[in-house]
């Protein structure tokens, strides 16, 4: 055991029960939960039944979080290395020989590379204040987020558009009367408190228009279902707009008032007729006409949803600039049932949390990732992923000695992990700081055991939106193995290295007092029932007060920033290059008990994952012999393969096959996610730094893969 | 049956098996016994749209319960003041008597206790006044329970919110 132990929160290993209100991270949507302790023990996890939006409700993932704690496959003290990277030799240190360990290499690193040489990625969301201040104070501007292989693409497009990112912009799904989503799996890649309200809307009477090559449950329940072309979603929303154009049901007086760039738009949308879309996509024309009649119907209580996942191909960015162009066009802006710009406390007289980042001086360093420079339409504040691994390899502009992956396995989230793992083996130092042993961990020179989000306490997370607020994760029970929480874990590196003072707070009470210094909430008030909100309604801005955070200070269809950069604001449709024969497109998504790579290790989970199989349309399997439920041979290109059962079903676009993410783990020490089932990451073969070169996602549905059926050994050919 | 009724409304459900582990989580179930399951029939192409049928299927607590009446020992119970069938555990000898008589399959093998286990209301949560697991944390609310009749059924009423809305559709058309 270590001599240095993280204070627990207030009230934590109490006897008796009591009532901890805090937020789930068995995904990364943060669910507000409240957890019933018995003698320090957690017995009962549910919805924070004191917000309405998703009262006593929880998905699987969110009760799973109970065996998950009581599990003892995770890291249960900081580890080191011994052998090679990845071979699974390790010996367990003491946290203080653990960061002493760290604070020597990263010392090795800023003589060489200097402080800028420093990267750390994560999962972006609520609390990145934390770790955007342990870059800063650091010296180092690359705190990377996970996005390039999410939601990137729509989040560049919604500042390319409305001047705020993609979480700026909400749905009120509540009053809406249709929503258009292209693949964005709602109801079963979902959080819980937009399920509920979409479910809710459904039984009201919404209607929706679901895009996809593939037939999730989403498509299953919806109103209208298109089976696109893949990758082909850009086209469909060039015929669109161009019929919205020619049929004059735009909301003129909107565009008129609050939109640049109406010129610019029809110019790009002059000759994409409905016929000419129809034969990218293969929607008939008569299909889109009909809908875009029953969409201006409906206006201005529509939504064009710009999506979650993104990561799909080159011209994804435009997808999700066109999705929420259409909102504009409609009138869906600021308006009930439409897409809903999220406010901050100053926006309704309030104050922001204080920001821990603001304890360090600027970092004055250029990104080494080209966000916001070389990528001019890239938030600086995400970066770019691929380029920060790209420059590990080269050393352009700069090199990169050390690496944090914190809550973050970009092994399994990102294409092509070979590819990955050889960048990664350039590195002087990786460090893993996580809950779980994740392919990352894996393959880290040391581990970090976090304690779990029940056994630990994060600093507090401002919620930006129509009813702005504070949020925060209480810790419920004290650890159960030598783990600590991530503040504690950033604020002994930085004491290592005399760097102390940006996260210099002995108890994370102490952390708090200081965010909500001026806001006039206390903790004691944010601890009554986990959270407080500072408008006491949804709050919409009136027609006569609307601006946008754009250059123009109007929603661009034309952007002003990809102008001046000469980016086009929408560049012309690229068709598919379809592949034929053996080749096919490899799509992936999710089960609803899953999140990512992170839920296959969880026994209650892992129990009731369906089964991998290979979806296939009925028409290719034919012509290359495979028949429903025998095995098949599929393979990216590099050295992995694979051997699955296949489906054989028209509910995936000849063009594609389909199989889930998450799986194919390679931890020996996670027993139950080990070698069970296909890494579709792995099979995304030379896809690490193919992406979308305007709005910086990786483009992993252009994947292509061979799929034969398998050959028996020793059969006769 | 029991004096329950545990509905399953699911044009509102979404499959996605969370009552499974609302369920095993709260009963302290590992691997193996689900004593509620969402079965998924589908998805399949139906005039060529994609459908897609949730069914949900706890016990069902007969009245006269083939399960108590093949439990040797006594184990398998119909509660007197309600009429919720439940295993009493240290009765319970693990001989499966009670998996094989029951027609839908409702009684769930324990591997780590070696016992039966099955659903029976949450019959501990019930008596302190709450809703069983499955029902409280439920994302879509598609499950409700209650006494049987005393619930509004939700389908009854989204049939007649249909009618009225083809109705004045069709008078607007």
């Amino acid at each position: 055991m270590s001599s240095v132990q993280a204070p627990n929160a207030r009230g934590v290993g109490s006897p008796g029960r009591r009532t901890v209100y805090s937020l789930c991270s068995m995904c990364t949507a943060r669910c507000p939960i409240q957890v019933e302790v018995v003698d320090g023990r957690v017995a009962w996890i549910q919805g924070n039944a004191s917000d309405p939006a998703i009262g006593a409700s929880l998905c699987a993932r969110g009760s799973s979080g109970l065996p998950f704690e009581y599990d003892d496959e995770r890291p249960q003290t900081p580890m080191i290395r011994t052998g090679a990277r990845g071979a699974g030799q390790w010996r367990r240190a003491s946290w203080d020989e653990a960061l002493d360990y760290i604070a020597g290499k990263l010392r090795e690193v800023i003589a060489e590379f200097g402080p800028r040489g420093i990267a750390l990625s994560d999962r972006a969301g609520l609390f990145t204040d934390l770790t955007k201040s342990f870059m800063q104070a650091l010296g180092s501007p690359n705190y990377v987020d996970h996005d390039v292989s999410c939601g990137q693409n729509a989040h560049n497009a919604a500042r390319s558009i409305y001047g705020v990112g993609r979480t700026g912009v909400g749905f009120d799904l509540k009053n809406a009367k249709h929503v258009v989503l292209y693949g964005r799996n709602i109801i079963e890649s979902f959080h819980v408190r937009e399920a509920k309200a979409f479910m809710a809307a459904v039984a009201g009477g919404l209607r929706y228009t679901y895009i996809d090559p593939r037939v999730s449950v989403t498509a299953a329940k919806a109103h209208r279902y298109w089976q696109t072309r893949p990758n082909s979603d850009y086209a469909l929303n060039l015929g669109i707009i161009h019929e919205v154009l020619r049929t004059e049901v735009y909301d003129k007086e909107f565009v008129e008032k609050f939109c640049t760039g109406l010129d610019v738009l029809r110019e790009a949308v002059r000759d994409t007729t409905p016929e000419w879309q129809e034969q990218h996509t293969g929607i008939p024309a008569a299909e889109l006409r009909a809908f875009v009649k029953e969409i201006a119907a409906a206006a201005p209580n529509v939504i064009f949803h710009p999506g979650w996942m993104v990561a799909r191909h080159k011209q994804s960015f435009y997808v999700s600039r066109t999705a929420l162009i259409l909102n504009a066009l409609f009138g869906s802006v600021e308006v009930k049932g439409g897409i809903i710009l999220a406010k901050s406390p100053e926006d309704v007289g309030q104050k922001s949390l204080k920001k821990l980042v603001d304890r360090s001086p600027k970092v004055k360093e250029p990104r080494v990732d080209g966000a916001g420079t070389t990528f001019p339409a890239c938030d600086p504040a995400a970066g770019l992923l691929h380029q920060m691994f790209a420059a590990i390899e080269t050393r352009q502009p700069y090199g990169i000695g050390a690496y944090f992956a914190y809550r973050h396995d970009p092994l399994t989230g990102m294409p092509d992990p070979e590819a990955l793992q050889r960048v990664l083996d350039k590195l002087k130092l990786l460090v893993a700081i996580d809950v779980r042993y994740s392919e990352t961990t894996w393959f880290a020179d040391v581990i970090l055991p976090e304690s779990t989000y029940l056994e630990r306490a994060n600093i507090l997370a401002q919620v930006n939106g129509p009813k702005p607020g504070f949020s925060m994760r209480d810790q419920a029970i004290a650890p159960r193995f030598d783990s600590r929480p991530a503040w504690w874990i950033f604020r002994e590196i930085l004491r290592r290295l005399d760097k102390g003072e940006a996260l210099d707070f002995e108890t994370i009470e102490e952390l708090w007092d200081y965010q909500l210094e001026g806001t006039g909430v206390t903790v004691a008030q944010m601890r009554e029932k986990g959270s407080v909100s500072l408008a006491k309604a949804p709050f919409i801005q009136s027609r006569d007060k609307l601006k946008f955070k754009t250059p123009s200070g109007k929603i661009e269809f034309e952007s002003e920033v990809l102008k001046k950069a000469g980016i086009p604001s929408l560049a012309p449709y690229q068709p598919v290059t379809v592949p034929t024969g053996e080749n096919f497109f490899l799509l992936f998504g999710r089960a609803a008990m899953l999140s990512h790579g992170q839920s296959l290790n969880t026994p209650v989970l892992q129990d009731i994952a369906p089964e991998q199989t290979l979806w296939i349309h009925p028409e290719r399997a034919k012509s290359l012999g495979i028949a429903d439920g025998s095995e098949v041979e599929i393979d990216g290109g590099g050295r992995y393969h694979a051997w699955m059962k296949a489906r054989v079903t028209p509910l995936i676009h000849p063009d594609a096959v389909f199989m889930l993410h998450g799986y194919g783990g390679t931890v020996p020490l996670a027993t139950r996610a080990c070698g069970y089932g296909v890494a579709d990451q792995r099979l995304q073969n030379g896809k690490l730094f193919e992406f979308d070169p305007v709005g910086g996602g990786n483009a992993m549905t252009e994947a292509v893969v061979r799929v034969r059926p398998k050959t028996v050994k020793g059969a006769a050919k | 049956m029991s004096n329950y009724i545990l509905r399953h409304d699911e044009t509102n459900c979404i499959g996605c098996q969370a009552c499974e582990i609302h369920c095993k989580t709260n009963k302290d179930l590992g691997p193996g016994p689900a004593p509620c399951k969402i079965v998924a029939v589908g998805p399949d192409l139906v005039a060529g749209k994609p459908r897609l049928h949730f069914v949900f299927l706890p016990c069902f607590h007969c009245e006269d319960a083939w399960c108590v009446k093949a439990c040797p020992t006594g184990a398998m119970q119909r509660r007197d003041k309600d009429g919720i069938v439940f295993v009493q555990s240290s009765l319970c000898v693990g001989c499966k008597s009670c998996i094989a008589s029951c027609p839908w399959g409702a009684p769930q093998w324990d591997p780590a206790t070696r016992k039966v286990v099955k659903c029976d209301y949450c019959k501990d949560r019930l008596d302190a006044g709450l809703q069983p697991a499955c029902v409280t944390k439920c994302v879509t609310g598609c499950l409700s329970f209650g006494v049987a009749n005393e619930l509004p059924d939700p389908r009854r009423e989204r049939y007649a919110r249909q009618v009225v809305a083809e109705t004045t559709n069709a008078s607007g058309a």
